[in-house]
């Protein structure tokens, strides 16, 4: 079985790789290209600590095949940041110490992100919905949501609203 | 993961040649979420992955006369979006949006739910209650069947080898015509249903109901189709007798299991509760409209 040639995009720079066709999306993340951000808690789809940005939905990356993503436009933790300066929702997970051993913290950095991008207006319950796909065993989540809601008015300031 | 061969067609025909042409199990992937738990879990082996996402038609929703025409492999975020879909099919929307988080439906699809043959499966007792069609490619060329059709026992379809889906044609609602979709379970996100139940009602302009589908999930080996429940609430309003009479049908026709979701007993009653409650959703809406 040969390995796939894969041409794709992630963090916004041009990626090319080879896979064989069982790696996951995780594995290529982690094992191929480096980017160990990302993180496998059950690769089963409950936990959410893999989750990347694929064509702007949220997916669990342990639940999409490598190849897969020829030709999309893939977003991991490592390209949340807005260059050298934390993106608000990073900013705010340190103010509020919103993790603790830190292992959910890419997964719902990257949810609570593609969940700004959809609106700077949620409510706690809609941002609490949004994120049930994403598994914290340390915080209790009460710090989380502070730090989601707290950059979410951070960035409507931004936008001038 | 064990080895798999993997091809991604272009065309429905190239997919049915790949399927036809596959040396051992082949499986056709649409958003991956039950397949791909499958493929880590080794429940199953397949020689080859069918991706159909490249094939155009697969993902997106078209209007076209009196369907709504859905790709087969349409994520569950594109559903909840179409504003003309939720808007005619309330109930149907409801049920898909309840599969999993919000990761889950950037990627889980219709035709992934129905043909993973959980009988517990979300979006499928509204999609049947509405009477969808579907469009089955093969090797002969294709076929439409009615949804209800498709399923034939845990975790089994009556899809030929080869065969897929390739789209879901929804007809659209008549004048005073809705539906709802509610399931019970014992949390509020991530759970698989004890009982699910979707109801689809038309009403004349007094508000009597000329024709109903009510579809249990979760409550006997494929889903249900409650044709005594419907009986129950043709000719009728929505008073306390004819709930009575839905009550008594919908659990008439429950065979459940007992396991750590539910007993017999409590699946039975809950199958009732939730005949009630999506019929009365769904005569509120169709008397809105
Ligand atoms: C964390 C988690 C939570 C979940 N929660 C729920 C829930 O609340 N409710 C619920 O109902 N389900 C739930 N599921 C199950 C799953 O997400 C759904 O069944 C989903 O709709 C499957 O769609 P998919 O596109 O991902 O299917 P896939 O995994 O791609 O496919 C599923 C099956 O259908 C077959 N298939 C796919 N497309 C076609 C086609 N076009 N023609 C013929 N066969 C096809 C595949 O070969 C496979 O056997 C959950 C899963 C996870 C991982
Ligand atoms: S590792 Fe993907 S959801 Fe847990
Ligand atoms: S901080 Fe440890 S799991 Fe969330």
């Amino acid at each position: 079985m040969s390995k796939h040639h894969v041409t794709t995009t992630i963090n916004g720079e041009p990626a090319e790789y080879l896979c064989e066709a069982q790696q996951t999306m995780l594995d290529v993340l982690r094992d191929e290209l480096g980017l160990t951000g990302s993180k496998e808690g059950c690769s089963s789809g409950d936990c959410g600590a893999c989750t990347i940005i694929c064509d702007g939905n949220i997916v669990c990356s342990c639940l999409m095949l490598g190849v897969e993503a020829e030709g999309r436009d893939i977003t991991t933790i490592e390209g949340i940041a807005r260059g050298d300066e934390l993106h608000p929702v990073q900013q705010k997970f340190l103010e509020h110490a919103a993790l603790q051993c830190g292992f959910c913290t890419p997964g719902l950095i990257v949810a609570a992100k593609a969940l700004l991008d959809t609106t700077l207006n949620p409510t706690e319950e809609e941002a609490r919905y949004w994120l049930a796909g994403n598994l914290c065993r340390c915080t209790g989540y009460d710090k989380i949501l502070r730090a989601v809601m707290d950059a979410a008015s951070v960035m409507r300031a931004e936008a001038g609203r | 993961m064990p080895r798999v061969n993997y091809a991604a067609p272009s065309s429905v025909d190239e997919a049915v040649k790949a399927l036809a042409g596959a040396s051992g199990l082949a499986k056709v992937l649409a958003g991956g979420t039950d397949l791909l738990v499958q493929l880590r879990s080794g429940r199953i082996k397949p020689d080859l992955i069918v991706d159909t996402k490249r094939i155009p038609g697969m993902i997106g929703i078209r209007d076209e006369g009196n369907f709504f025409v859905i790709g087969a492999a349409t994520p569950g975020v594109m559903l909840s979006s179409h504003a003309g879909l939720e808007h005619a099919w309330p109930g149907i929307v409801e049920g898909a949006d309840l599969i999993g988080s919000t990761q889950i439906q950037g990627r889980a699809s219709l035709a992934g739910n129905l043909c993973n043959a959980s009988p517990a499966a979300d979006s499928v007792p509204a999609v049947i209650a509405a009477r969808t069609i579907v469009v089955i490619a093969g090797a002969n060329g294709r076929r439409e069947a009615p949804a209800e059709a498709i399923c034939t026992g845990p975790g089994r379809t009556s899809l030929a080898t080869g065969e897929f889906i390739v789209e879901f044609k929804i007809p659209k609602p008549k004048a005073h015509q809705c539906d709802a979709y509610l399931r019970f379970i014992p949390r509020t996100e991530m759970d698989i249903a004890v009982v699910g139940c979707g109801t689809n009602v038309t009403l004349d302009a007094n508000g009597v109901c000329t024709d109903a589908r009510v579809v249990l999930g979760a409550v006997a080996p494929t889903t249900v189709i409650v044709e005594d429940a419907a009986k129950a609430l043709i000719g009728h309003k929505l008073d306390d007798a004819t709930l009575a009479a839905l009550d008594k049908a919908a659990q008439a026709a429950c065979k459940p299991i007992t396991d750590k979701r539910g007993t017999i007993e409590y699946r039975t009653k809950v199958a009732g509760v939730l005949a009630r409650r999506t019929a009365a959703i769904a005569f509120e809406r169709a008397a809105a409209r």
